[in-house]
């Protein structure tokens, strides 16, 4: 019987030449992931047991992106421990101030992950690496811990659910708005414990940057990984970034899925998640009159050059509407550069944008862009969730950099066309 | 045994409900707890007593895999949580943090708030002593519910280490 990719990835992390959906495995990992708001507890855990030493240090990797530049004494107290610690342990990949970005897009970019990896990282959206055509799963710092200190971790291998996409993409349409599509189509626990497996001619057509979208948000249907095949795309990436070898894993014509989903991308419109969950999806024609107050372009999910670029050319020779505050957050020190480079700051900054450095910041409610009561936001991130951003009362609306840039133009959620 | 009274909460009860994000950079158990459900529930830190028990329905942590989401719960006093189907990354976390979590459609659509429920985390059974209902739930293996008992991963592996645990709280 034949094996999806998430399966041969496991199984070769075991040692095995076979695993099936439900085994309990014990797997080596190739990089443990930890950031500046889930690290500390880590470091606890590490300190309790006695641990000596960390099983490869060039194979932990501390990103310090979260609440960075440190928001508080917290913030600036964990960030001290966790510099001690990579100082203490010679961690090769501490990211801090001008080298750090947030995490997942600065990994791939760094050229740290690779397609074949075993990925565990204490944050949810480390599924995102699965666009690479690596197994990448996010747990949290007592697991991160283990792992640091082994370099092995148990999994359960999961089920495979395929998203087999055809059809030519409308414009202005986006990994954000299949993903979106998506979780509104299956729920936000439509692939509870399950890999989500993305294929078919519509997904080739997608630039990296759109894949990184959709395997990130692979969490917010429940799943524990997100996953594409390798093609040229992939391989042109990853010469690009890394000199790490890569291991090239391809899901068997007779794999075994849970489900098969068949989804027409030329159908798929520009989406928008309303409060206060991601798999509250209407298309942006049919919301109405939605005015807003604030809009952020950024985060792991929607931080990187392609996102910024469809921003530019939406924002240029534009003004963000009155009252509203739109807040660009470049996702990596070399996207931030590339940006500048392209003349996209004078953009943002001639429409009366805010740039900020790289961070995750807003995204959950940490700073730089906190909302108040009864206010309301499009951002292109990944929550949506009751005070995600603020104030309990305050509002999120998710989408792709297009409608976001075109609701800061027009002070309410808006679609491209209108601009 | 477990017993407590029940609040309950509905589905996709997400980890920024059960703490928000904005406390993510704290790890005491019991600062976490003071905000536990503050964005749904502003009151829940105040009617909720010591050994109390949360009942939901689908997907419990859904979100975020920050360990602070099970570690708030145990913080604010909650013994245990009883769920229709619980977020994946906080099951994992629930165990390892030794919050007992377990799996219920029954018990959950036959109990309201209010209600008293005993559980027998080795067997699996959960009573409502209420409405005096028994139920069976799938039980932990038997290392698990050792794991839960002793506190966590870390703590069991301290006990079996025969350490002094120096954790507060």
């Amino acid at each position: 019987m034949g094996m999806t990719i998430t399966e041969k990835i496991l199984a070769s992390h075991a040692g095995k030449d076979f695993v099936e959906p439900g085994e309990i495995i014990d797997a080596q990992i190739d990089l443990a992931l930890a950031n500046d708001i889930t690290a500390p507890l880590s470091l606890e855990e590490f300190e309790k047991v006695g641990a000596k030493g960390v099983f490869d240090p060039d194979k932990v990797v501390l990103v310090m992106d979260h609440f960075t530049p440190n928001k508080d004494i917290l913030s600036a107290e964990n960030c001290k421990k966790i510099r001690e610690f990579a100082a203490a342990h010679r961690i090769t990949h501490f990211y801090e101030g001008g080298n750090c970005g947030i995490e997942h897009a600065l990994l791939p970019e760094q050229g740290l992950v690779v397609a074949g990896d075993l990925v565990i990282g204490a944050d949810s959206h480390t599924c995102t690496y699965g666009a690479l055509g690596a197994f990448a799963t996010g747990m949290g710092s007592t697991d991160l811990t283990y792992g640091m200190v082994k370099g092995r971790i148990w999994f359960k291998v999961p089920e495979s659910i395929k998203f087999h996409c055809y059809g030519k993409w409308p414009k202005w349409v986006t990994g954000k708005d299949l993903i979106l599509h998506i979780i509104g189509m299956i729920g936000v626990d439509g692939a509870l414990y399950a890999a989500m497996e993305f294929d078919g001619e519509a997904v080739s057509a997608l630039s990296m940057d759109s894949r990184f979208t959709i395997a990130n948000m692979a969490i917010e249907a429940g799943g524990k990984n997100g996953i594409f095949k390798v093609d040229g795309k992939t391989v042109t990436y990853m010469n690009a970034h890394s000199k790490k070898p890569y291991k090239v894993f391809e899901s068997d014509p007779d794999a075994r899925y849970r489900q098969v989903f068949e989804v027409d991308a030329s159908k798929i419109e520009l989406n928008v998640a309303c409060p206060s969950l991601p798999s509250n999806v209407k298309s942006v024609r049919e919301l109405g009159d939605v005015a807003i107050d604030q809009v952020v372009i950024g985060s792991c999910t929607n931080g990187r050059i392609d996102d910024l670029q469809t921003a530019a050319k939406i924002l240029e020779g534009n003004k963000v509407s009155g009252g509203i505050r739109c807040i660009i957050i470049p996702a990596t020190p070399r996207i931030y550069r590339q940006a500048m480079r392209e003349g996209y700051f004078d953009i943002f900054l001639d429409a009366g944008c805010v740039i900020s450095p790289p961070t995750c910041g807003p995204c959950l409610g940490g700073h730089m862009g906190i909302l108040a009561k009864g206010e309301r936001a499009v951002a292109t991130t990944n929550r949506n969730f009751i005070g995600r951003m603020g104030h309990p009362q305050s509002e999120v609306y998710l989408a792709g950099p297009a409608v976001a840039a075109a609701s800061a133009i027009k002070g309410r959620i808006a679609h491209p066309e209108e601009i | 045994m477990i017993r407590g009274k029940v609040h309950k909460f509905g589905k996709n009860i997400d980890t920024d409900a059960i703490i928000a994000s904005k406390y993510a950079n704290l790890s005491d158990p019991l600062e976490l707890g003071k905000h536990c459900m503050e964005n749904i529930d502003p009151d829940f830190g105040k009617r909720v007593d010591k050994g109390d028990i949360i009942v939901a329905t689908t997907n419990f942590g859904c979100g975020s895999s920050r360990e602070i989401a099970p570690m708030t719960i145990k913080g604010a006093g909650v013994a245990a949580v009883v769920a229709k189907s619980f977020a994946r990354i906080f099951f994992r976390n629930a165990i390892n943090t030794g919050l007992p979590l377990l799996e219920c459609t029954e018990v959950v659509d036959a109990t309201d708030p209010g209600d008293i429920l005993e559980i027998d985390l080795s067997t699996g059974t959960v009573r409502n002593v209420t409405k005096n209902l028994t139920f069976s739930a799938v039980p932990y293996p038997e290392f698990v519910t050792e794991l839960i008992t002793a506190g966590g991963l870390v703590e069991s592996v301290m006990k079996k280490m025969g350490r002094e645990d120096k954790s507060p709280g």
